[in-house]
């Protein structure tokens, strides 16, 4: 089994239960892989055969965690995702997190790491912490940084090579073709809401299910919300996409401020180049409106 | 134990037509005399075929199926609130009884339902007065004498066209359609929500079963299959990807969110595992013509379940057994999600489903005897009975046998249909659709 070493980049929009159990799960990663030298030796002078045996249990379970988390930010799509794999995948990562949490699992990476902050606080810990060891080991591709937050120690810079290579064993989609179409899809939402922020710039959407990232986009995508009585069910939707939208904008702006090697322009015609075909031609916007767009962010 | 009587298959199947389809099969359906067989493809595409009279001159060959009428049921659409595509792909077909001359059906994507009527014409009139045969009108000053225009043969034309729209109604992804017996009404569901419909009404439809929670974070459950029971008009079940099945009755409240029955085989602890609950997700949901039973495929097993008993099926296949050491290679790879349909014989003696490598199974429920068999061209010479295929589970491989590593698990049957009444069987590969029969 294929232990996968490659984290999210993002975890745009998920329903906050999962977001939760990402966050704990990534301090597990990091004690992993921190702990993996020091455990050899360990292993060395002492014979620990059911200890390796547990120990193979649980790299395993782990694996299985990390698939998992990467199956479900992959249902970004142009279409739909299934939502019976996005349900099944979801609930083996509970059963794990549960199981995990049995053993003590989740005990000991509370412990080691403190308590757990706001989720995009442990979302660029671990992508950075993950990168960092992927360097320790002759590195692998490199990932877009989540700046912006508390407590990230280091910059990690991208490059077009970083952005053509990122790829799945399995014929599973990139995470590049992932990352392009969470930003086709902000591009589209904001260039619909544009007008409605603009208008509405001063009022506070709540959504009709009072959760902060609105369902995630595993099952949010799925909902025509159906009023909150009193409100503009249209509306609601848009804003609460738009909730989304920001978090994928300001990831890529803040990516494209710390590398001053690539400008705004090179990184979108890199994407927009290394985009697959699979994408509807009619969903990209304008360079110009785009361009409108990002004043708006950036500006307020 | 009631006695099953069915025939001694010998499961003597020869292949006697293959056809390549233009896009992948999505789904295959037998009329209910057998004779039209419809196709839907991921393009939106319907294809019909239609079994030829037995022929004199060919005494061994039962009738041949030929393609009778193709049409575009779907088109491609974009959802401009969500930013999303809705597929085209045609996820059920479903026949209505015959009333009359025309043909009807049911077909579905995943937001729209579209009742199709498939006619024939093959006379058409001649002989206007004041139009000349090509249609261009004649100059009323020429007309000296009346005829009536009669009725001359045409070569035979199949027209398909659209009659119903059923449009609007699901939030979700809708997998399966169902027409009542009562032959006025029929479901649909999605992974959330089953609706009611009358077959002339468009513009409304009763919400019957809504298992969506208040919040969209609790969701744990979603249905996979639906299907009305074939004799009781008030009588539905629906299949979960927890593993159950719940059969409620209509008569019984508006909103069937309360199950009359509920169908659950307690887990085995000595099998349990990550996958546990994947691999009991049931895929399709199948009454017997009889009413009686009902069989449900999950990943490895078909289970069939009398309606009496809700505590455990009565008889249990296993389909591919030697996938379980694989489960979490097929998890990687996203097999472990393939729905697989399963279907019954005429007599619901023998049942059968699909698998990997272009394998499909047949399990005869009186005779206790299964049978592996291939649908490829490879093993599918014309007028040779199909070979029964092993697939070697470990230890030394037999000549002829194939090994579990060796599987191609892109070549997946997942769409299987039987005659009503006859040993006809069609199989969709990809994009290949095989009509096999038994050998008389």
């Amino acid at each position: 089994m294929t232990l996968l070493c490659q984290a999210p980049a993002a975890l745009v929009g998920w329903p906050p239960w999962l977001e939760a159990s990402v966050q704990h799960s990534s301090q597990f990663w990091m004690a992993n892989m921190y702990s993996k030298g020091t455990k050899r030796k360990f292993y060395d002078s002492v014979d620990a055969a059911t200890d390796n045996k547990a120990a193979l249990y649980s790299r395993q379970r782990q694996s299985l965690l990390d698939m998992s988390l990467i199956k479900l930010q992959l249902c970004h799509m142009l279409v739909e995702p299934n939502m019976c794999r996005s349900v099944l995948i979801a609930n083996t990562v509970r059963h794990i997190q549960e199981e995990m949490t049995h053993d003590g699992s989740w005990q000991l990476v509370t412990e080691a790491f403190g308590s757990s902050g706001p989720s995009d606080h442990l979302v660029a810990t671990e992508v950075l912490c993950r990168s960092s060891a992927l360097e320790q080991q002759g590195g692998g591709p490199k990932l877009y940084s989540v700046m912006g937050y508390d407590g990230c120690r280091e910059e990690e810079v991208v490059t077009d090579e970083a952005l053509c290579s990122v790829t799945f064993s399995g014929g599973a989609p990139s995470l590049l073709g992932t990352i392009d179409h969470c930003w086709d899809r902000a591009e589209l939402r904001m260039a619909a809401v544009e007008d409605r922020v603009i208008k509405d710039s001063g009022s506070e959407v709540e959504s009709g299910e009072g959760a902060k990232t609105v369902m995630g986009q595993v099952f949010g995508t799925f909902e025509i919300k159906n009023g909150a009585p009193g409100s503009d069910p249209a509306l609601e939707e848009l804003f609460s996409a738009v909730d989304a939208s920001y978090y994928d904008l300001d990831t890529m702006l803040t990516s494209i401020q710390s590398t001053p090697k690539m400008g705004p322009y090179n990184l979108l015609d890199s994407m927009a180049s290394s985009h697959g075909p699979t994408s509807n031609s009619s969903c990209r916007t304008d360079l110009s409106e785009l361009d409108h767009i990002m004043e708006i962010i950036v500006g307020s | 134990m009631e006695a099953v009587s069915c025939r001694c298959y010998q499961f003597n199947l020869l292949l006697v037509m293959l056809f390549v389809t233009a896009d992948i099969i999505s789904t295959v359906e037998f009329n209910h005399s057998g004779e039209l067989l419809a196709t839907g493809d991921k393009g939106g595409r319907v294809v019909i075929f239609q079994q030829e009279l037995e022929s004199k001159n060919q005494p061994q060959c039962r009738g041949e199926y030929n393609v009778y009428s193709t049409f575009q049921s779907h088109e491609p659409e974009f959802d401009y609130l969500k930013s999303l595509e809705i597929e085209e792909k045609i996820n059920k077909i479903r026949w209505l009884p015959q009333k009359n001359a025309a043909q009807f059906l049911l077909s579905t994507n995943d937001k729209t339902i579209k009742l199709w009527k498939i006619s024939e014409r093959d006379k058409r009139p001649e002989g206007y007065n004041l139009k000349e045969e090509d249609g261009r009108y004649r100059d009323p000053t020429t007309v000296t004498t009346l005829r009536v225009p009669v009725f001359q043969p045409m070569d035979l034309m199949v027209e398909a066209s659209p009659r119903r729209v059923f449009a609007n109604a699901h939030t979700y992804h809708i997998n399966s359609i169902s027409v009542n017996s009562d032959c006025e009404t029929y479901l649909s569901a999605d992974d959330l929500r089953i609706n009611l419909w009358n077959l002339e009404i468009t513009d409304r439809s009763f919400n019957i079963v809504d298992i969506k929670p208040v919040n969209m974070e609790e969701l744990t459950e979603v249905i996979t299959a639906a299907e009305f029971h074939p004799n009781q008009c008030n009588t539905f079940v629906y299949s979960s990807s927890k593993g159950t099945i719940r059969l409620c009755d209509m008569r019984a409240s508006a909103l069937c969110d309360q199950h009359s029955k509920l169908f659950e085989e307690p887990e085995d602890p000595s099998n349990r595992s990550f996958f546990s609950e994947i691999i009991s997700s049931i895929s399709d949901v199948k009454f017997s013509h009889s009413g009686r039973y009902m069989m449900t495929r999950d990943y490895l097993s078909v289970k069939i379940w009398d309606l009496n008993m809700e505590s455990r099926p009565v008889e249990t296949y296993q389909v591919h057994e030697y996938l379980r050491s694989k489960l979490c290679s097929l998890y990687e790879n996203d097999c472990i999600f393939d729905k697989f349909e399963c279907c019954w014989n005429g007599n619901d003696s023998v049942v059968m489903t699909g698998s990997y490598n272009n394998f499909f199974r047949m399990f005869d429920r009186g005779y206790r005897q299964d049978v592996t068999l291939e649908a490829s061209r490879e093993s599918s010479k014309p007028r040779s009975v199909l070979k029964p295929r092993k697939v070697c589970t470990g230890g030394k491989r037999k000549k002829d046998e194939i090994s579990v590593d060796s599987l191609d698990f892109n070549k997946k049957i997942l769409h299987t249909a039987w005659h009503p009444q006859d040993n006809i069987i069609a199989v969709a590969t990809t994009n290949n659709l095989y009509i096999f029969q038994d050998k008389l």
